[in-house]
Order: structure tokens, then sequence, then C-alpha cells
């Protein structure tokens, strides 16, 4: 498995959150949504297409992003995603999980040499 | 509910997916064009970048949970367009469809109707059918006076009641006429169930003999006659010359719990029965009983239970109950039990039917999805998952199934009414078939499930092999596979064939055997049916000499009816119709303390002309003759069984017997035995000799006054035509019409009727079995053909270059019709070691034909390869004149 591969896999496990944590902010489309996380991970994570799309539909799906057809900045209509009730919370909840994960983890990696 | 309206709002969805997704790509190259990259190859680098476009939108389709119905609707609707640009595949296929489903619906139906159904009363499962044993007969009728203290004695039932059917004849309401009546005890109706539609049901103790005469109707009765009033209640009935007070109605649903279909009108307490034997316990009168188990008690226990209550019986009267038992059978298998190998036959033969159609179309979709295979190599290549187009192949074949199933229900509905038409009589329950719901279930169960049978053999075959390599190559190695699967497909189908044309085959020649058997007597132009005398006669206690006389009369002008040759009275037994026994012991023996030890014969009372009639050969001695009356000395002729049994190795001519059940108070001077003749069949024409086989043979006129008593309510008549018997029974019955309005003659059927109607299971075994195999032969054949068309056609270059390089037409056709002869063959093999298990199955309705009978196992066979050969033989041919320039250049 090279280093990109095992990126990949990674993320998509923490893709959701990553996500909902990129829309808590504010609207946001698709396109700028891979640009953020690209850009905040300092070029860490290459969110593939294939995956973004399909995630944000599960999640408008479950009632956890809501979608509304908005003018950009440059006047073209696109998909803007933002947070409900409901992600909000989902997200508290992801978060504090992986919170509490990465520090278990981290504990483990440092006092189990 | 949003992912519903979702559903309906699926083009606007799948344009904003679009959109969203295109406005990806343009940022991007927006993006990239600001780093100074040309505008046009900004563009194609975010397309490159993006990936699969079809794919990804795939995807965000199935992250939708409302994506399962939707891809539904998609498959079906693509399904339906692809299965009309077909037609000609469709039409056969559903073509075959139909048959299978449909032949399984219509027997389906019978056998719900009859076996699976519940019996139409409250806890049916409790119910029992009882009958009194004795030596003879397992099953045989009750006495009244047995049955009164079967119902006090008994400790296992909750209700036992008893029933004998009775012809009335009724007056009083309009012309006079004959209706079905039966004699019940006073539980009948509770025991049962049965809830009066008007009035109430018998009381107990209404059974008892001198009770006040009561009568319940049925409602189909009460509709004729009484317009359906409820005034009727309280009114008198006529019936037999006696006033009869109408309390109650029987609702319309009622059937009697006895085997054969019956329509009755009324419904009499037994003790009504003017029948002076009715209080003679040694006196069974045809009457049987049912009984309603008490909850939670078993078969067994009530077995053990009546064995003390008739052992008592033996015990308290042993000169007439000794050797008696009672006989209990569950009630669903006493009416149902004759039919239930034959119907299980019937189904299963139609399972094969339906598995051959489902191969075949399996074989046709195998066919066709070669011709497909670009499309989904298409669609493969725009995202679609393996799973998808299993499931859309799947969908296609459903919706295939389930058109074929719909034709079925609608060829069942209208083989059924044909079914139904010519099976009643020899059918219990035929009254309860129908398309009911349950018949519906089984209908839809069964076309999803061939659906999913012909459907997953082509579906799995493509998703297992690479359809991409597929699709760039044609891939004859492929192909060469998928060949395999339709020659093992047709091989079965040939197998399933041959297993029923065996079943066929066996039931033909088990049914020449049995029109082979001498009955005994000639059937043709041989009219039966029954008289009754006017009431006057019946009610009236006329004296035998005046009952005497009007028989007497009765013979003189039915004899005087042009057409007639030769008629005849005849009472007790009739061959294949019904028994009556006499009991006897020979002059010189002292007369046995118990009728159990006395001997047994079949008796049959008749008129001097019944052997001109029945034909039947005189052996020895004569016959009787109108001198043997009642003034004369009593006298028998006996059959040869008889005459071997009784009198082996001597001469039974001028030989006395003395019998059992004469007047009481009269002489009964022994009876002497005047002739032998030949034996009839008097049981069956194949399990006859199971049964009691001496016969005996008296004159009508020197039946006993108790017994002449009862012959004017029902007496049978036959006689020999010069024509058409049936048609001959309605000039009879003018004749008769024009001198006494108030006889009735009823019943008439012909000597042959009653002949075919006693082999009605195995002939309607033998038609159905017969044309569901032809059906299986013809769609096997159909399937050989599809297959080695299909073959011809994949190898037509090769028969072509064969051909450019020499090979002769005839090696071509050699070569084809090798390889239809290698699938033939081993579908026979395959078929003769099923059918060597499967036939066993049908040992019950075979006659003197063994299961394994070789002669019907080599012409099946014969039949089934010259049949299969000549559909190998069209394709064939069509390849040995295969033009190899034309061959070559196709493709």
């Amino acid at each position: 498995m090279s280093a990109n591969d095992q990126k990949a896999e990674f993320l998509k496990g923490t893709l959701d959150m990553l996500i909902l944590k990129v829309v808590a902010v504010g609207a946001i489309h698709g396109y700028a949504i891979s640009q953020r996380i690209q850009m905040i991970s300092k070029d860490f994570f290459q969110v593939q297409q294939g995956s973004l799309y399909p995630a944000l539909h599960r999640l408008e799906d479950r009632g956890l992003l809501q979608a509304e057809w908005k003018a950009t900045e440059t006047g073209r209509d696109a998909k803007f995603y933002t947070l409900t009730r409901k992600g909000r919370k989902q997200l508290e909840v992801e978060v504090r999980n992986w919170e509490q994960i990465s520090s278990a983890v981290a504990l483990i990696l440092r006092t189990a040499q | 509910m949003y992912w519903f309206r979702r559903l309906f709002r699926k083009r606007q969805t799948e344009h904003e997916l679009d959109s969203e997704l295109r406005f990806h790509v343009d940022e991007r190259a927006a993006q990239l064009a600001e780093t100074g990259v040309a505008a046009e190859e900004a563009h194609r680098a975010a397309r490159l970048e993006f990936g699969g476009m079809e794919a990804i939108k795939e995807e965000c389709r199935e992250s939708r949970r409302v994506h399962v119905i939707e891809t539904l609707l998609q498959d079906i609707r693509y399904g339906l367009r692809v299965t009309l640009r077909s037609p000609g595949f469709t039409a056969v296929a559903l073509l075959t469809l139909a048959l299978g489903i449909g032949a399984n619906t219509a027997i389906f139906s019978v056998v719900y109707g009859v076996l699976l159904n519940p019996l139409p009363y409250s806890h049916p499962e409790q119910l029992v059918g009882l009958h009194q044993s004795k030596a003879n007969f397992e099953n045989g009728a009750i006495s009244f006076p047995n049955f009164l203290d079967w119902r006090t004695d008994n400790r296992s039932f909750s209700s036992v009641a008893i029933l004998r059917r009775y012809a009335f004849s009724l007056t009083g309401l309009g012309e006079a006429e004959q209706v079905n009546g039966v004699f019940v005890s006073s539980e009948f109706f509770d025991l049962l169930g049965i809830r009066p539609a008007l009035g109430r049901n018998l009381h107990s103790g209404e059974d008892t003999i001198g009770a006040a005469p009561v009568a319940l109707l049925s409602a189909d009765f009460w509709q004729r006659k009484f317009g359906s009033s409820p005034d009727v209640l309280g009114t008198p009935i006529t019936l037999d010359g006696r006033s009869f007070t109408i309390v109650g109605v029987v609702p319309a649903s009622f059937h009697l719990p006895v085997q054969g279909a019956c329509v009755c009108d009324v419904f009499v307490p037994i003790g009504q029965w003017n029948n002076p034997l009715l209080s003679n316990r040694s006196a069974p009168l045809g009457i049987h009983g049912i009984g309603r188990l008490k909850p939670g008690l078993t078969i067994e226990q009530a077995r053990a239970d009546m064995a003390r209550v008739t052992s008592n019986l033996a015990a308290a009267y042993p000169e007439v109950n000794k050797g008696t038992g009672a006989s209990l059978i569950p009630l669903r298998k006493q009416i149902v039990g004759d039919v239930q190998p034959f119907l299980i036959l019937l189904l299963a033969a139609v399972g094969f039917v339906l598995l051959i159609a489902c191969v075949n179309v399996a074989n046709l979709l195998l066919a066709r999805s070669t011709a497909r295979t670009r499309e989904f190599a298409v669609r493969v290549a725009l995202g679609a998952s393996r799973g998808r187009i299993v499931r859309q192949l799947l969908t296609e074949s459903i919706l295939l199934a389930a058109a074929g199933g719909l034709l079925g229900l609608a060829l069942a509905a209208l083989g059924e009414a044909a079914l139904l038409r010519s099976l009643p009589a020899a059918l219990p329950r035929s009254g309860e078939i129908g398309v009911d719901v349950h018949v519906l279930i089984y209908t839809m169960l069964v076309s999803l499930l061939s659906g999913i049978i012909f459907g997953l053999a082509p579906a799995l075959k493509i998703s297992r092999s690479d359809v991409l390599t597929r699709a760039k190559e044609g891939g004859p190695s492929v192909s060469r596979g998928r060949h395999r699967t339709q020659a093992l497909f047709a091989a079965i189908e040939i197998a399933t064939a041959l297993v029923l044309l065996v079943g066929a085959g066996l039931m033909v020649r088990s049914l020449t055997r049995l029109w082979g058997v001498d009955p005994g007597f000639d059937p043709r132009d041989v009219l039966s049916f029954t008289i009754s005398l006017p009431p006057s006669m019946t009610m009236t206690k006329a004296p035998p000499e005046t009952i005497r006389a009007a028989f007497r009369e009765l013979e003189a002008r039915i004899a005087s009816v042009p057409g007639v040759q030769a008629v005849a009275p005849s009472w007790g037994a009739m061959p294949l119709r019904g028994d009556d026994e006499a009991l006897f012991w020979l002059e010189g023996q002292t007369k046995p303390a118990t009728t159990n030890d006395m001997n047994w014969a079949v008796s049959y009372v008749v008129g001097p002309d019944y052997l001109k009639i029945m034909r039947t050969p005189l052996l020895r001695g004569r016959f009787l003759d109108p001198h043997d009356d009642e003034r004369s000395p009593p006298v028998a002729v006996i059959d040869e069984t008889f005459a071997a049994k009784f009198f082996p190795n001597q001469d039974a001519i001028g030989k006395r017997i003395n019998l059992a059940g004469g007047d009481p108070g009269a002489k009964n001077p022994p009876v002497e035995i005047i002739g032998v003749v030949k034996h009839v069949k008097q049981w069956s024409l194949d399990k006859d000799e199971k049964l009691l086989q001496a016969q005996m043979y008296r004159p009508f006129m020197q039946l006993p006054d108790s017994g002449m008593a009862l012959a004017p309510s029902s007496t049978g008549i036959l006689v020999r035509s010069a024509s058409d018997p049936v048609r001959l029974f309605d000039s009879i019955r003018g004749a008769l019409d024009r001198t006494n309005g108030e006889l009735v003659a009823y019943e008439a059927e012909s000597m042959e009727q009653i002949l075919s109607q006693s082999l009605a299971a195995q002939r309607y075994s033998m038609i159905l079995l017969g044309a569901f195999a032809a059906l299986a032969l013809l769609l096997a054949s159909v399937g050989i053909y599809g297959v080695i068309s299909y073959v011809v056609g994949q190898r037509t270059q090769e028969i072509g270059i064969r051909v450019a390089l020499g090979a002769r037409r005839f090696d071509i056709l050699c070569l084809v019709m090798g390889h239809g002869t290698r699938m033939i063959l081993s579908g026979l093999v395959a078929g003769v070691a099923a059918a060597l298990v499967l036939t066993r199955l049908m040992h019950t309705l075979l006659f003197e034909v063994r299961a394994t009978d070789p002669l019907t196992f080599v012409a099946v066979a014969a039949l089934l390869v010259i049949v299969a050969l000549s559909a190998c033989y069209i394709p064939a041919r069509r390849a040995a004149r295969v033009d190899p320039n034309t061959a070559l250049r196709s493709e």
C-alpha cells in the first residue's frame, strides 16, 4: 500500500467529519469544500471528487446538511451546503469521539515504547 | 416523506446533480486558467482531474436512500423497453411461461380446493368418519340400535351422528318429483357446527322412532320451492305421502361430509324412516356415522375406547354383534383419501412442465444475452456495478414472469372451467374448487420463483465473465461456455419430458389393460334407472300382492315401449354401482349362532330377463324364469366363485341353502340352486379380487314381504335397448308419465357410463398426464431447436471455412446433428434414471403394468428421440446449406 493510498483510506473514515467541520463555518459549495480541506490540511489531504460528492449527497440525504442554490461572487449558480441542527449535533459527537480516540492513540504511542 | 417527494422530482434532481458537478469542473478550469493555462487546455485538465463523471453521478445517486425504489422503477422502465424491442422473443417467452404457470395454477386450485383447504366445518381436525367393521367389510354400515348404544357408551366423542341418503317422493308442491333427502340423527348439524339459515337445528330426541315428524330444507330447495320465504317455518311438506313440519333451513354453504358431489334437498330425523328393519340390530341399512373427538383426544385413544364399546355390545348381543367392531377414519382422509395420489401425481407433472418452461426461457435469455453483450459492456464502462446489471437482468425476467403469470391466470381460469366440467363426478369437494386468494398467492409465488430461476442463470453467467473483454473480442471462449450451459439445459428438458412421457405412457398402457378387462357382462346398450312408485304405494303399507302387481304392470308397460328389448327390476347389488349382501348357511349345517359365522354373498335380486340384458354367460343349469315367483319354491342362481368355494368338486345344481333375514314368523324354506353363471366384476375392474367374491341371483318376485314393502320407494330398472340407451329413457319416461303422473323415474345412466365412471380417476390421470407430456415434449423440442440454431449461428464462419476447405454438406449435417445427439442421449439417460425412481410413486394408479414397464420406456424413448432429432434437423440442414462466401464475409 503506497503512502497515498494509506492517506486515502484514512481520509475516507474521517471525511464526513471534515466536511461537517468545514460546512459549519458557513454556506459553502462543493468545489470550495474540497479546496478548503486541501488548503487547511496544507495539502496533506487530496480530496477525491469521487468520494466528496457522494459523501455530500449522503449527508444531505441523512438530513445532516441542507442545500440551497445561490449565486456565487462571480454570479454563477452553485449548490451551497449548510449545517442542519442535526448536523451540528453530529459534528459535536464526532469531534468528541475523534478527540477521545486521538488522545488515547497518542497516549499509547507515547507510553508503549 | 422527503424521499417520496423526491421520487417524483427525479428529473430535477438529475439536473441539479449535473449542474453541481459541472460547476466544480468549471471552477477548477477557471482557477487553472488564472495560472496562465489556455482556456481549452485548462478545461481539459480540470475534467481529467475530476475523473469519471458518470461513475461519480452513479455513486451520488446510490448514496441516497430512495435509490432502491428509484432504480427499480428505472430497471422496470428499461426492462419494458428492452422487452418490447424484441417482440418475437417476448411472445415466445410469454407463451411458454403462461402455459407453464397456467397449468400449474389450474391444477393447484384443484389440489388446494380438495386436499389442502380445511373441510368447511368448525374444527375439522376433530371430525372422524365412523363405520361398523365386520369380517368382509372394514368400513361397513352401522345398524341403528348399535349406533344408539355407541352414542351413549362412548367416552371419546363430544358428539356422534349418523346419516343415510334417501330419495323421497315430494307431492303437494306442484308436480310430483323425486327429491334427494338425508336421514340424520339429531346431533348431526350441531356436531358439524352448522348454524341454520332460518329456524333451528334438530333437538336431541327428535330422531327417536315415533317422534313428531319434522324436516329441514336446503337453502336451494327453500329458494326453489318457497321463494326463500321466512313463513315456511311451521308449514307442512309432504314426503312419501306423509306430512313433515318444516323447522329450519340449512345454509347454502353446507355440503354433506361424504364423498362425491351430492345435492340434498331435505333433511329428516332418521327415526322417521318407516323401514321395519331400522330397529333391527342386525340390519346396517347403509347408515354411516361421523363423530367429533373431544378436544385433545387422539384418534388412537378413540379407537381403543370404541373397541371397548363394541366388545361390550358383542358380549351383550353375540348373535348379531360377534366379530363386529368400529372403524374410525379421519374425515378428511375418508373424503379425499382416494384422489390424493392422483392429484399429487398431477401436481408433480405440472411442476415438471413449469420446470421445462423455465429452462426454455432461461435458454432464450442466454442466447439473447450474447446480443446484449455490448450493451452491458457500455453500461459497465459508464459506471454500472456488476450487481446493478444482475439486478437489471433479474428485474427483466421477473417482469416477464409476472406478465406470464397474469396470462397464465387467464389460461388457468379457462382451463379450470373445462377441467371441472369433466371431473366433478369423480372428484370429492369439487364445489369448493375455484381461483381464490390462496390460488392467487400461489400463482404469484410461482411466477416470482420462475422469474428468479430462469433469470438467475443468464444473470450470473454474465456477471461472472469479464464483460469488457467480451465486448472487445466478441469472445469465442465465453460463448463456448455459454453453449455448454445451454446444452445442459436442453438435456434437462429432454430428461424432464421423458419422465412425463413415461408417466403418460404407463397410464395409457394400464387403461388399455383395464378396458380389456372382461367385466362379466356386456355394458353396450344397457340402460339403468331408478323408479319410485306413487306415494299411495309407499306410505300406506300396501299389501305385498298389490306391490307385486304394480311391478308386473310397470315391467309390462316398459317392455311395450318401442326400442326396449328386455327389462328387469334390480334390487340390492348392481355391478360397479352399489352392493348388498345375503347371509346364508348350507343345507345340512346347523344354523350359525351369530351372523358373523354365516357365509356371505353379494346379492342380486332381479327379474328373469336380467341375463338377456347383461349377457352374462350361463355356465350350467338355467337362469331364473317368469315362473319363479312368490308362489313357486324359492330358487337362486350362483356364480362360478360361489360354486367353487362352497361346492368344490361337486355339482352345485340342486344343492340347497338357507337364507338369513327372512320374514319373521314365515316358514322361510331353503333355496334351491338352479344355475351357475360367470363371475362379474362387482367392485371395480382393477381391484375386484380384494373384496367379497361369491355372488347370488334371486327372483325379484320372491323377495320376502318385508323386503317387498321397501321396493316401491326406490327400485332399479335395467333395460336392454335397441339403440342409444340414454335417448330411450326419454320415451320410457314419457310412456310412464302418460299412465301415472305420480310415478317417478330418475338417475338414468347407460351401463357404459357407469363403467367409464368407475375408471374416471385412471382416465383423467391419463388424459391430463398425456396433455402435460405433450406440452413438455413440445417445449423441449423448441428448446433443442433453439440451442442447435444458436450453435449453428455461432459457428457459421467455422462451417463456411470447413465447406471452403472441402467438407461435404453431409459432413456438416453430421457435425451439427452430432451435437444434438449428444444432448439428447445425455438427457435420455438422466431421464430414464429419474423415471425409474419417480414412476414408482404412481404404482397405486397402475393396473397390470409395472412402473418399470420396459415396453413403455422403450416406446417413449424412441418417440422422444425421433421428435428431438427432427427438431435438430431443421437448423442442421440450414447449416449444411451455408454458402462459404456469405459466411466468411459476415462480420
